[in-house]
């Protein structure tokens, strides 16, 4: 081996190990965010708590609510948590055609569970129930927007994953940042979970 | 087109036109000065879009250091209309303007001096003392920074265009909804504040990453230097608090904006929903920002009584204490507010614990001191002023801790006189002592010893003057943020705090001083060895000053607690590595500058319903995102052979100087 091959292959062990260290540490990076995130929620859930009986002579969540369209809206966004999981399977397998396919199976779930929220706001709003109505509607309105907010920009991300699995297949980076979509999409579900419970079903206690 | 911007927005108040009027012209000239010498492109590509934490640091610093002028203007007005407007005087301005004037300054200084000098201080010196050589994510920390300089442009911008908030620093429901102040001062304050929230909370996320991952082999948690301590938790404080307030700034935009119920008296609305909010973020923000300057101090105490901490652990465990209490404790801002009395004496109770982990830590630096050979330098002078009158304010706060005695003072002028007097001493004091500590490594030459100390005379007496009286004042029954004063016999206590502020605007200008003469004479300040002090102990103090861009050739092995101090006790120190190997380094990146330019656009949009302004920037910034997203060309190579290049330069320089001194020493002795 001559010098110039000793450097090259120094520098290309250089490069590799602090690609290796870098997408742990965006895994963890996100861990993190996710935990910041988590709290925002959390101050959403404690403000839905405190103003959730002030209807201000309006409705209330029986009279709001109907239990078997939201069944369906959550089971969509609960479904696509799992073909999201059979994508993340595929990538292990390297078959970048199945995480495609995986991927574009959840976005269409995600969209419909999009359209149903936005079906279900605007008929509260049409029917003059907005979110300037009561402290309830408003913690309400609140809550559940800015999760469908996060929803959106995960179906947003979504695409631009698979812009980037078509342009540049299973790289090191897609694949770090597959990972990173699919906590974050997980994520979105388990407090979604949090949201069908606390406002929904109790609601209807 | 525009909103509601129109141009009667623009103020005509002589005295804030002549105020503007020193901002544009200060602006011209600086684009007129970059412009004439041709530095744009340099202040661009080793500036603006750097990625490297030291000269984020720096900018963070300088950031903090401008807001600091802007906001000491704002606390001399303040303290001056006291002084005039008593019985039947009204002063100079009106009590609209007052009110602006109180609540820019408590923002200003809290979310533009505060938190950027604590992360410019945490850039600068982290990696360096972790034994790395970039924080965990390089760019977001450039967008980090332009995030917080974002966040200050628009506040800048509100006293050019419009108003600001009236409501104090804090907020106050119901009075910062539509319905009781339509105008545009609100949402300044909102969304200055909420884009600079969103800076910190990502640079907080980087930091605690940085870390906790990135520490030099054989670092462990407790091998940490106290103030990589220090700032570890006050970045768990960050990541856990900050969301809350942009949580309930979000909350004040869904009532201002949308029209709903959350903080208002009416339809359901919670008032003191607003009150808990804020504080449960308001309360550990005290502590993020004191528990840096704590490491700071803990750094600058031994380093100067050469000798090592005092208490190592017990330190640590009183800082992750205090993170921990932090957390617990913000119900003592509204003691009388209709709690009832049992949660009132749980948060009084947790409150006062706060005191036993703090007064650990006082008594640690009071060991470290003691039969310590101590050199009395700037830094040092911080520390003792600080430890002085901190205690002071501690105590004041222990006393407001009880409900009942909280009751007779609560919002008077007792109040303010407390957290200035833990928020001056305990924070700022430790900023200008690690500015002055770790200036050096971050310029390669030390600060002016002379004019540092004046300055912290300056500091040290005007604060006392100031704040003293205000104590007193407070006991007598004055509430805070009168626009004037209905009762003759506060007017002595003004106008002795009047006198003070004017000494702490003398510690400023001393510190400009020093500033320009430290520049002017650095060849004789140099530092060489990149241990600046001659003692220091930390690995921050084994690198170049100024560092090199990787900061180590060589990842250092950590062996103990003040790893560096051993290395140069065993002789290890100062030795030239066998071989260089290549180091990767990130690149640097304009996405920070852009999305920190259109955050300003977005914010601006926002505070005047300009909404094709609003939504186009808001789409630029995700557009700006997505793109970063594709940009797979982060990183560059130095090779070996630069690196060694590099080393053996600062090697040669070092030797040099050593002979230098020992020459000197011999001739000494003769």
């Amino acid at each position: 081996m001559n010098t110039t091959e000793i450097k090259n292959r120094e520098e290309a062990e250089v490069i590799a190990a602090e690609h290796a260290h870098h997408a742990e540490l965006n895994t963890f990076g996100f861990w993190i965010y996710l935990m910041s995130d988590l709290v925002i929620f959390s101050v959403l859930f404690a403000t839905f708590v405190v103003l959730g009986k002030n209807y201000a002579g309006g409705p209330g969540p029986k009279e709001l609510f109907h239990l078997p369209y939201l069944f369906i809206e959550t089971m969509f966004l609960l479904l696509s948590s799992v073909t999201f999981g059979f994508s993340m399977v595929a990538m292990h397998e390297h078959n970048k055609k199945a995480v495609i396919t995986g991927l574009i199976i959840t976005g269409l779930l995600g969209l419909g569970f999009i359209g149903m929220e936005l079906y279900e706001f605007y008929e509260l709003i049409a029917a003059g129930h907005g979110p300037d109505k009561s402290g309830f509607l408003s913690a309400f309105f609140t809550l559940v927007a800015t999760h469908g907010a996060h929803v959106s920009f995960g179906l947003l991300w979504l695409i631009v994953m698979i812009i980037q699995l078509v342009k540049q297949g299973l790289s090191d980076g897609v694949r770090s940042r597959l990972v990173r979509l699919s906590l974050f999409w997980h994520f979105l579900d388990i407090v979604w979970v949090g949201v069908f419970t606390f406002i929904y079903l109790m609601g209807m206690v | 087109m525009f909103g509601k911007l129109k141009f009667t927005d623009i103020p005509t108040d002589p005295l804030i036109l002549s105020v503007v009027a020193g901002m544009i012209l200060g602006g011209v000239a600086v684009v007129a000065a970059l412009t004439y010498f041709k530095k744009w492109g340099y202040l661009w590509k080793e500036w603006l879009t750097t990625v490297d934490h030291k000269k984020i640091g720096i900018m963070y610093i300088i950031f903090a250091m401008v807001m600091l002028l802007r906001g000491f203007a704002d606390g001399i007005m303040m303290r001056t209309q006291q002084a005039l407007a008593i019985g039947s005087q009204q002063g100079f301005m009106d009590a609209h303007h007052f009110d602006q004037i109180f609540s820019a300054h408590g923002t200003i200084m809290i979310i533009f001096v505060a938190m950027p000098f604590l992360f410019g201080l945490m850039n600068l010196v982290i990696p360096q003392q972790i034994g790395a050589r970039d924080v965990a994510f390089p760019v977001l920390n450039n967008i980090s920074f332009w995030f917080t300089a974002a966040g200050g442009a628009i506040m800048m911008i509100s006293l050019m265009i419009g108003e600001f908030s009236n409501t104090g620093w804090t907020g106050l429901a119901p009075l910062f909804e539509k319905e009781y102040n339509p105008g545009v001062g609100v949402d300044y304050w909102l969304w200055a504040f909420q884009i600079a929230g969103i800076g910190t909370t990502l640079a907080g996320i980087n930091f605690f990453v940085t870390i906790i991952k990135m520490r030099a082999p054989g670092m462990n948690l407790m091998k940490m230097p106290i103030f990589t301590w220090a700032s570890l938790t006050s970045n768990v404080l960050i990541i856990i608090s900050f969301p809350v307030i942009t949580a309930a700034l979000l909350l004040l935009t869904m009532d201002r904006y949308l029209g709903m119920h959350i903080f208002t008296n009416d339809l359901g609305g919670n008032m003191m929903l607003w009150n808990n909010l804020f504080w449960m973020w308001g309360h550990p923000e005290v502590y993020i920002v004191v528990l840096p300057a704590f490491g700071v101090f803990s750094e600058v105490v031994p380093t100067f009584s050469r000798k090592r901490l005092f208490g190592y652990k017990t330190m640590v465990y009183a800082v992750a204490v205090i993170m921990f209490l932090s957390f617990i404790v913000w119900l003592h801002h509204f003691f009388t507010m209709a709690n009832h009395p049992n949660v009132n004496i749980f948060f009084g109770i947790t409150t006062m614990m706060i005191a036993i982990p703090t007064g650990v830590k006082v008594y640690n630096w009071l060991f470290t001191m003691y039969r310590g050979s101590i050199t009395f330098t700037t830094p040092m002078y911080w520390t003792l002023g600080f430890l002085t009158l901190f205690v002071l304010g501690g105590m004041t706060g222990v006393l407001m801790a009880i409900p009942p005695a909280d009751f007779m003072v609560h919002n008077s002028l007792f109040l303010i006189a407390h957290f200035h007097n833990v928020l001056i001493p305990g924070a700022l004091f430790g900023y200008l002592a690690g500015f002055s500590y770790w200036f050096p490594k971050a310029f390669g030459f030390r600060l002016n010893e002379t004019w540092g100390k004046l300055s912290f005379w300056g500091w040290a007496v005007g604060f006392t003057l100031t704040f003293m009286p205000l104590y007193i004042a407070g006991f007598m029954g004055m509430p805070r943020r009168l626009a004037s004063l209905s009762n003759p016999e506060w007017a002595p206590y003004m106008y002795v705090a009047v006198v003070g502020a004017l000494i702490i605007g003398f510690g400023i200008f001393a510190m400009l001083v020093q500033l320009f003469l430290s520049v002017k004479d650095r060849k004789k300040n140099m530092d060489v060895t990149g241990d600046a002090w001659g003692d220091g102990r930390t690995l921050d103090w084994s690198t170049a000053s100024p560092a090199a861009d990787y900061n180590f050739a060589i990842i250092p092995e950590v062996k103990e607690i003040d790893d560096f101090a051993r290395m140069k006790k065993d002789g290890t120190a100062y030795q030239r590595p066998q071989k260089y190997y290549p180091i990767v380094m990130p690149k640097n990146k304009p996405y920070g500058a852009i999305i920190g330019g259109l955050s300003i656009a977005f914010g601006f949009a926002m505070v005047w319903h300009i909404w094709w302004l609003a939504i186009g920037s808001l789409i630029g910034i995700i557009a700006t995102v997505i793109y970063f997203g594709f940009d797979d060309d982060n990183e560059y190579v130095i090779p070996a052979e630069e690196v060694k290049r590099i080393e053996d330069e600062r090697f040669d320089a070092i030797e040099a100087f050593r002979a230098q001194h020992t020459i000197n020493e011999k001739e000494v002795k003769k």
